[in-house]
């Protein structure tokens, strides 16, 4: 088997008799149980940032598109987060996985731990994750894994309307005020190091690819370029070079924003541990 | 026994729109007995849909009531439920409940693409979309610009 994961998940003490799962490291020999851990942290934490918006979106109808997508994402990852949880069969759990790993041990794309910044960010960072997320469920749903196939299923209907929602966005506000224009723009800018970071493939990945079971990303990179291209032309917004790219969220390494987020997503576990409703 | 839960089971509504059961939505998969034991099988409508939780329950609370205490709730992601699953039956009360039921999936790729909507009060087809995100995961918010009211509309899927 492959060495996939140098930087073991582990659990901090949880309360009660959950304790003997509180030190539990991720096997290191399941590609498959890394994969859907990957996927589900990315929608966990883009989740967890549109709802930062919840009481601050700047309209109401804006109000209610955020929670909305937010929630569809933390589904997605629940049913992923289920999924990993079955696969690594050491005790944790859809709650465990969420609410009781640092940092380091959460292995989602940096683009969705950025703090949201202003609306056209927020936008623009639902738009970049979407153009991809869309075309990567529908290959998905193809998948020899029965499991992330039936998952991909649910969650491309979701992902269409997250990516027609925030499509129509970039382009309101890139072809709209000259101030909608540059914050736009600015947030085009300030995110597009983080895009290239959806295209990598570890080896424990590749694994995976070569099984039929996960989708090789840069199969969709074309699919991609075309949905950004074609909208921030028609928003009047300049797609920046390629250049060099931001990595490392995929092996634990994150910016000092995730930690913060966590701080907050997970205050109530980690004050009052096995709290439940 | 079978049919004594199927019979209780079918009863259950949708918590967030309570003219329709689960059945008319969909969402109720199956109902199986073995052994005295049921097992309900359910599906969700959207990945975060908050109502689940709440079926679970209701449908454990329903089997309860007709006497059967021994059950599993299930739930299953595949196949996907679509708006296909929903009962001629539904779309008629949604409709009378004033809400607009889903049109055809076709279309639904388009990303600028435009769906046509009938007004669930007058059934004028001269309809604007307010917002494409409602009250609940599953709908969106028009308005008629016959009779100008606003409804909801059950978003296809």
């Amino acid at each position: 088997m492959v060495q996939v994961d140098p930087f073991p998940v582990r659990f901090a003490p949880a309360g009660d008799d959950k304790a003997d799962a509180a030190t539990v490291t991720t096997p290191t020999n399941s590609p498959l149980a890394l994969y859907a851990l990957r996927r589900a942290d990315d929608a966990l934490i883009l989740g967890h940032r549109l709802s930062e918006w919840c009481g601050h979106a700047p309209m109401l109808e804006e109000e209610m598109a955020l929670a909305n997508i937010g929630l569809d994402l933390i589904g997605q990852a629940r049913s992923l987060y289920q999924y990993a949880a079955e696969l690594r069969a050491d005790g944790s759990d859809e709650d465990k996985l969420a609410y009781l790993r640092d940092a380091p041990a959460y292995r989602n794309l940096l683009l969705v731990e950025l703090p949201n910044g202003d609306f056209a960010r927020t936008i623009l960072r639902v738009f970049f994750y979407s153009a991809f997320a869309d075309p990567f469920w529908q290959a998905m749903m193809r998948s020899a894994d029965e499991r992330l196939a039936a998952i991909a299923a649910k969650s491309e209907k979701e992902s269409a309307y997250h990516l027609r929602h925030s499509a129509e966005w970039v382009i309101r506000l890139g072809d709209g005020t000259e101030e909608s224009h540059r914050r736009a723009q600015e947030a085009v800018d300030y995110l597009w190091p983080y895009t290239g970071e959806m295209f990598e493939a570890d080896a424990s990945d590749r694994e995976l690819i070569a099984a039929g079971i996960a989708v090789d990303p840069e199969s969709l990179r074309d699919a991609w370029a075309k949905t950004v291209s074609d909208v921030l032309a028609e928003a009047t917004l300049v797609q920046p070079a390629a250049g060099w790219m931001q990595s490392g969220g995929r092996s634990g390494r994150h910016s000092e924003h995730l930690g913060h987020l966590l701080a907050e997503m997970q205050f109530l576990q980690r004050a009052y541990p096995g709290a439940t409703w | 026994m079978k049919q004594r839960a199927l019979a209780a089971v079918s009863e259950v509504c949708d918590p967030e729109i309570p003219v329709l059961t689960i059945a008319d939505l969909g969402v109720l998969r199956g109902v199986e007995a073995v052994d005295g034991r049921v097992e309900v099988t359910i599906t969700p409508t959207y990945s975060g849909c908050p109502a689940m939780n709440m079926m679970a329950l209701e449908i454990e609370l329903a089997l309860a009531r007709a006497g059967i205490s021994d059950a599993t709730i299930r739930t299953v992601l595949h196949p996907a439920w679509t708006t296909d699953w929903m009962s001629e039956e539904g779309r008629r009360k949604l409709r009378d409940y004033g809400i607009a039921p889903p049109s055809p999936a076709s279309g639904r790729r388009a990303l600028f693409g435009r769906e046509v909507v009938a007004c669930p009060r007058c059934g004028s087809e001269d309809t604007e979309r307010l917002a494409e995100f409602g009250s609940t995961s599953c709908k969106a918010l028009w308005r008629c610009r016959s009779c100008r009211e606003p409804f909801d509309y059950f978003k296809c899927h």
